[in-house]
């Protein structure tokens, strides 16, 4: 199994990691051998086996509908680089 | 080139829990700004989500209602994508075990059959936040009161081929999760939020053609004009040997214009995978039992009460049965009033007409079933006439006064009723008129005979100040007229 130039760009742009030129080929070596390590798995038969949805063998606790949680919006835009009139401000997202 | 259309839908319901679906936020609607945001919601690190044991009721619900499969072990996916108001960088999604399975609801088509539209599957998940493009110094803001609020996506298999089917089985979908109560229907603030697929295939083709999806349907009425708008555009790009994007496309009700939102090439890797913070969840037959049986009227077997009920006929049982809250407000007004088909006459035209002149919904009402009902009580008893009814919803509707009675009274809208008054009347009038009696009586034809009672009608309104009952009026001319 070997991973592309193009497939570490795409994923790179679909991850927002900025990978530099010189990175690329560094990179397409690590995730190739992680990738080829990975492969391995494929050897196995797994036709009657279910996919793994969780390593724990337990199910999913569920939570009455209640009210929990207070306004703590205060403390939470403490920490936020920009709000105004309650709103967290972000760079202009256009569609 | 003759066309087949192919539509199918996808349909976000945002379910009525008290909190949110993997935390213990509330959801109430209308909030300052991210005061019901908290560290599970903003995605806070070491947060881990525990999901509401009532969106699951709500989902099984609405799997039960539509005659599907419900999933007893359910696994959560991560879709993975950036946008500001997504603070985890993915929704927590179903994908390959969704809580429903496949189900159908039947339509009914305006030509009186039935079709059947297949449930493909419903999943539950968690709505994203909003962000308001309004200038904020170049930026924007973003609001996460709604981020993680439980929805429910239901997709169905492409089985309508026009925008009137696809309508009508919206508005079924409508109909029972308002009956259900999962969901208030509130369409205008995204309670339920509809998405539009269409292709186009030439007649009679097995293979499906490229298909679009049309988002952002705030109205039953927006999604038919989509529907029409995206159909004529697609055949205009094929009819010129064009092909057709998948694209996601944003349609624009106000002004009928839909653009390009953005292709799906890109955009649709959304590198699915289960989430590891969420255990698999699973449903015993007791927990869907329990729901089965908390399951209320649903709008088919309401439809087939109000046949039986009120003797009503099909389509004005279907209309009225079709909207849980419509159906609340025509049967308060029906036994209020006595007379269940005045009172479907009343909710289907004059206020269902208001309500929609205004945009607004049955909760919105500025009156209630009770007193529509009183109105219909005094039409039904000949105290006020048909034309005199309309003044009084009018006052009613703008709040002039809440008391039906009080405002026949204070308008003077009381019909004459008392036949000897009236006789009085009509002799007066006649005596004033001897040429047009004698016309009258001259003259063979019923047809004619018939509009020269009219004749008579405006003075004998005139002389009783337009309180007059009409068909009194009319019973006794003819009487005196000789037949």
């Amino acid at each position: 199994m070997t991973i592309s130039r193009e497939d570490i760009e795409k994923v790179a742009v679909l991850a927002r990691i900025r990978v530099d030129e010189e990175q690329v080929s560094a990179l397409e070596k690590d995730l190739g051998n992680i990738l080829d390590l990975v492969d391995q798995l494929s050897a196995a038969d797994t036709d009657s086996v279910e996919p793994m949805a969780h390593p724990l063998n337990a199910v999913q606790r569920l939570r009455p509908d209640v009210v929990t949680e207070t306004n703590q919006r205060e403390a939470f835009q403490a920490i936020a680089p920009a709000t105004e009139n309650g709103l967290y401000l972000v760079p202009r997202v256009i569609e | 080139m003759q066309w087949d259309i192919v539509i199918g839908l996808e349909i976000h319901v945002q379910l009525a829990t008290r909190t949110k679906i993997f935390s213990g936020s509330s959801t109430a609607y209308g909030a300052e700004p991210n005061t019901q945001a908290n560290a599970v919601d903003l995605a806070m690190p070491g947060t881990l989500p525990v999901p509401n044991e009532q969106a699951f009721r709500y989902a099984v619900m609405f799997g039960l209602a539509v005659n599907a499969e419900i999933e007893r072990r359910s696994v959560f996916e991560r879709k993975n994508y950036f946008y500001p108001d997504l603070p985890k960088g993915y929704q927590t999604t179903q994908l390959e075990r969704p809580i429903v399975g496949p189900g159908y609801v039947d339509i009914d088509l305006a030509n009186g059959e039935t079709r059947r539209v297949r449930i493909h599957h419903a999943h539950l998940e968690e709505d994203a936040g909003k962000s308001l493009h309004e200038d904020f110094h170049g930026m924007t803001g973003i609001d996460l009161n709604r981020a993680g609020t439980p929805l429910i996506e239901v997709v169905t298999e492409p089985d309508m081929s026009n925008a009137a089917e696809a309508v009508a089985c919206a508005r079924k979908l409508h109909g029972i999760v308002t009956s259900l109560g999962i969901c208030d229907g509130d369409m205008s603030q995204g309670s339920m939020r509809f998405d539009v697929n269409i292709s186009l295939k030439p007649k009679g083709s097995e293979i499906l053609g490229t298909r679009t999806e049309t988002k952002n349907l705030n109205s039953f009425r927006f999604m038919e004009q989509a529907i029409a708008h995206e159909v004529e555009r697609q055949m205009d790009i094929l009819e010129d040997g064009g092909t057709i994007v998948q694209e996601t496309r944003l349609y624009n009700g106000d002004r009928d214009q839909s653009r390009s939102m953005r292709t799906k090439e890109e955009a649709n890797d959304y590198r699915y995978f289960p989430c590891p913070d969420l255990l698999p969840v699973e449903i015993d037959d007791a927990f869907i039992d329990e729901a089965r049986n908390s399951l209320p009227e649903l709008p088919d077997a309401r439809k087939a009460r109000f046949m039986e009920q009120y003797g009503l006929n099909d389509y004005d049982a279907g209309l009225l049965a079709s909207d849980a809250k419509l159906a609340t407000f025509f049967e308060t007004t029906a036994e209020r009033g006595k007379d269940a088909k005045l009172a479907s006459n009343w909710v289907q035209g004059e206020f269902s007409a208001r309500l929609n002149a205004e945009e607004k919904s049955v909760a919105d009402s500025p009156i209630s079933g009770a007193q529509l009902g009183d109105l219909v009580v005094r039409i039904a008893d000949n105290t006020i006439s048909s034309a005199g009814a309309k003044k009084v919803f009018e006052a009613l509707w703008s709040g002039e006064n809440d008391n039906v009675d009080a405002i026949i009274d204070a308008r003077g809208l009381k019909q004459v009723s008392d036949s000897g008054e009236l006789e009085k009347m009509v002799e007066e009038v006649l005596a004033s008129m001897p040429d047009q009696v004698a016309q009258y009586q001259q003259e063979s034809d019923p047809k004619k005979r018939k509009k020269m009672l009219g004749g008579f009608m405006g003075p004998l309104m005139k002389a009783s100040k337009g309180q007059g009952n009409p068909k009194l009026f009319n019973e006794i001319l003819v009487k005196k007229l000789g037949g």
